[in-house]
């Protein structure tokens, strides 16, 4: 019967050189590691997800709008979305492009019931389905979702076929028509692309707020709430859970993370 | 037993030919320079916007690809179906239907956003997309066509020509469903929501593709000075008229479906009624010249003039971009119902509103570069290589057929 040949009996020497070079290479990367990390762990924020961690499906972020403290004529949610995402009249990057060609991550709707002849005022963006058309229909992968809800688009593969654009149910999305300056760290735009709402992802993955939901509250209209819809403590369910919340289009089935009160 | 009718590559040295390539060139040329513009500046140029997303560009695309499809029938009707009196036209079948791909593709390519990626497009696959699916049936059209044409060619592969023939008619039934399902499975617009495009642009790619086969058949035919003999003509144009009448049956099933549902009424009204220029485009362009005329002139003593079942057959297509026009613009510029139940009295963003669209020069030159193309390779293919029999007499495509 043979014996099972033991590898490192082989080539003795050749493999004691080895085995001394991984040691050594080893040993020197503990050594630099113990010498970096102090720097590293003192950036480290101190609730934020740290950038190389992946999204996951623990939290599912939305917005509930109540339209009833809409204010009719107020614009501060379009505003605060125009200069933190570095679109719009803000920077004026869009000169060439008519008014029906300039992007629009989040638009003021005033709507009438076609019944009872009320009248009420909402802001519409991206709605971050559950079942978002327009991943399903993009053929790259560009439009994506993330484990946490929020419907993206990677700007690096969306290849400008706007296939996501037909098939969208809110018009949420825009195409980039011309180049663009002045553009935002966090939010990157480029000719040639499609864009829409991020939520503002940027500043949910460090603990932050999206633009628009500070903006309403902080001028104290209180019409928008942010939060996990997951978290049956977060303040957006129980409100969810006491007053209700609509989706726009359920017929659509999509499970949409923006849910309106008073529709 | 018959002898086969033998093939022969046009000689191509009149001034006419060359006549014709250089006239297609420059059409090539023309929808290059508009392509360079339209990127250079970026889509701002366009009538296109964030209302109408797909434009003229893409309704010449969408026809080519449904039309190339449908350009391959004479060959599967003689391979896949075996009738004897359309092998001889088969070669040129497949290689009509591999430039009208080519053509349509080379449309929807280069007015993508960013066409330089379009080797993204090639490598990262959503499964889940009708386009991604699309990318694929393309691909695989070009591929089993070219060996369908191959097993034609080549004497000795003759065998497979039949099996191949088979491949290629379940592939174009494929291709077709899937062009037609961009449009089907668009659950949030009005005019799209609907199983029945899939099988309405089968039918439409059965028509358009005939009559591109036929002008081309007849162009070449009489340019070069070889024969046509009715045996072979008379069975095309009658072919023609019933595919013509199988879409207007099937589009007035699919009008008749959505006007039961009071629910895509107004999508009804604005396409059948009140829609500007989609309801002539509807009626004027598709119903009367698409439909009604080619009909009136193919199943009448006036077929006796070639000239005009010739017309006829342009009628056709131009008949058939008029519904290309009204299903992709139109079911753009109708609103979508994002507050049913509800007027929009103020917005940003012409929500409830019909869109307008004002296609430019450059939108029309990129959609014709794409006709040029198909046509160009065609014209160019002929002569390198011999697709074309050299005669259509009745005497060679059918010794049975006696003039009625």
């Amino acid at each position: 019967m043979t014996q099972p040949v033991n590898i490192h009996e082989v080539n003795s020497s050749d493999t004691k050189t080895d085995l001394y070079r991984r040691q050594f290479l080893g040993k020197t990367a503990a050594a630099a590691g113990l010498a970096l990390a102090p720097g590293f762990l003192l950036t480290e924020v101190a609730h934020a997800k740290p950038a190389g961690e992946a999204v996951t499906n623990k939290n599912r972020w939305g917005i509930l709008i109540n339209t009833n403290k809409c204010g009719s004529g107020c614009t501060d949610c379009v505003t605060a979305c125009k200069t933190e995402n570095g679109w719009g009249d803000i920077n004026n990057s869009e000169e060439k492009s008519n008014a029906s060609q300039k992007a629009v991550w989040i638009r003021k709707v005033k709507l009438k019931d076609k019944q009872t002849g009320h009248v009420q005022s909402l802001p519409l963006m991206c709605q971050h389905c559950e079942e978002p058309p327009c991943v399903d229909v993009c053929p790259t992968g560009a439009s994506m979702k993330r484990e946490d809800g929020i419907v993206l688009v990677d700007k690096h593969i969306c290849i400008g076929c706007r296939y996501c654009m037909m098939a969208c149910p809110y018009k949420a999305r825009s195409f980039i028509h011309e180049a663009v300056k002045e553009q935002k760290v966090h939010a990157p735009r480029g000719k040639g692309t499609v864009e829409s709402c991020t939520m503002c992802v940027h500043r949910i993955d460090e603990d932050g707020t999206p633009a628009c939901v500070e903006a309403c509250n902080a001028n104290g209209h209180q019409a928008m709430y942010f939060g996990d819809l997951k978290d049956s403590n977060s303040t957006i369910s129980k409100e969810l859970a006491k007053n209700g919340g609509q989706q726009l289009r359920p017929d659509l089935a999509l499970n949409t993370g923006v849910r309106y009160q008073g529709l | 037993m018959k002898k086969n009718i033998p093939f022969l590559a046009v000689e191509g040295r009149s001034s006419g030919y060359y006549g014709l390539l250089a006239l297609l060139g420059a059409f090539i040329l023309a929808s290059l320079g508009a392509f360079y513009f339209m990127e250079h500046n970026g889509h701002y140029v366009t009538g296109m916007s964030n209302e109408i997303v797909w434009g003229i560009p893409h309704v010449f695309a969408v026809f080519l690809i449904v039309a190339a499809s449908g350009a391959l029938n004479v060959a599967s009707i003689s391979s896949a179906f075996n009738k004897k009196a359309y092998k001889p036209l088969a070669r040129l079948s497949g290689l009509l239907a591999l430039a009208l791909l080519a053509g349509g593709l080379m449309v929807l390519v280069l007015d993508l956003g960013r066409p330089e990626r379009l080797v993204i497009a090639m490598t990262y696959y959503n499964l889940k997309s009708i386009f991604a699916w699309n990318m694929l049936l393309y691909n695989g059209f070009f591929a089993i066509v070219i060996v369908y044409i191959w097993t034609m060619m080549q004497r000795n592969l003759g065998q497979y020509t039949r099996a191949a023939g088979i491949a290629a008619f379940i592939w174009r039934l494929a291709l077709t469903t899937g062009t037609g399902s961009i449009f089907g499975f668009l659950v949030a617009r009005e005019g799209y929501d609907a199983a029945i495009m899939a099988p309405m642009f089968i039918i439409m790619s059965f028509s358009f593709g005939l009559a591109i086969f036929l002008l081309v058949l007849m162009a070449s035919y009489k340019w070069t000075e070889r024969p046509l003999g009715d045996a072979i003509f008379n069975r095309l144009k009658n072919l023609l008229g019933v595919f013509v009448a199988a879409v207007m049956l099937l589009v007035a099933i699919y009008h008749l479906t959505n006007l039961y549902a009071a629910q895509h009424n107004g999508f009804e009204m604005f396409i059948l009624m009140n829609g500007g220029i989609y309801t002539q485009m509807f009626w004027i362009g598709q119903v009367i010249l698409g439909g009604v005329i080619p009909l009136v002139i193919f199943f009448s003593p006036l077929s006796k003039s070639r000239s005009l079942v010739a017309l006829g057959a342009l009628l056709v297509v131009i008949g058939g971009l008029a519904q290309m026009y009204g299903i992709i613009i139109g079911g753009q510029a109708y609103p979508m119902e994002i507050f049913p139940g509800k007027e929009v009295l103020e917005t940003t963003f012409a929500d409830g509103a019909i869109a307008t669209y004002n296609p430019t020069l450059a939108e029309f030159l990129l959609g014709l570069g794409g006709v040029a193309t198909a046509l160009f390779l065609v014209a160019f293919c002929v002569k390198i290589m011999e697709f074309l029999p050299a005669s259509l007499a009745d005497k060679d495509a059918d010794p049975h057929y006696k003039a009625s």
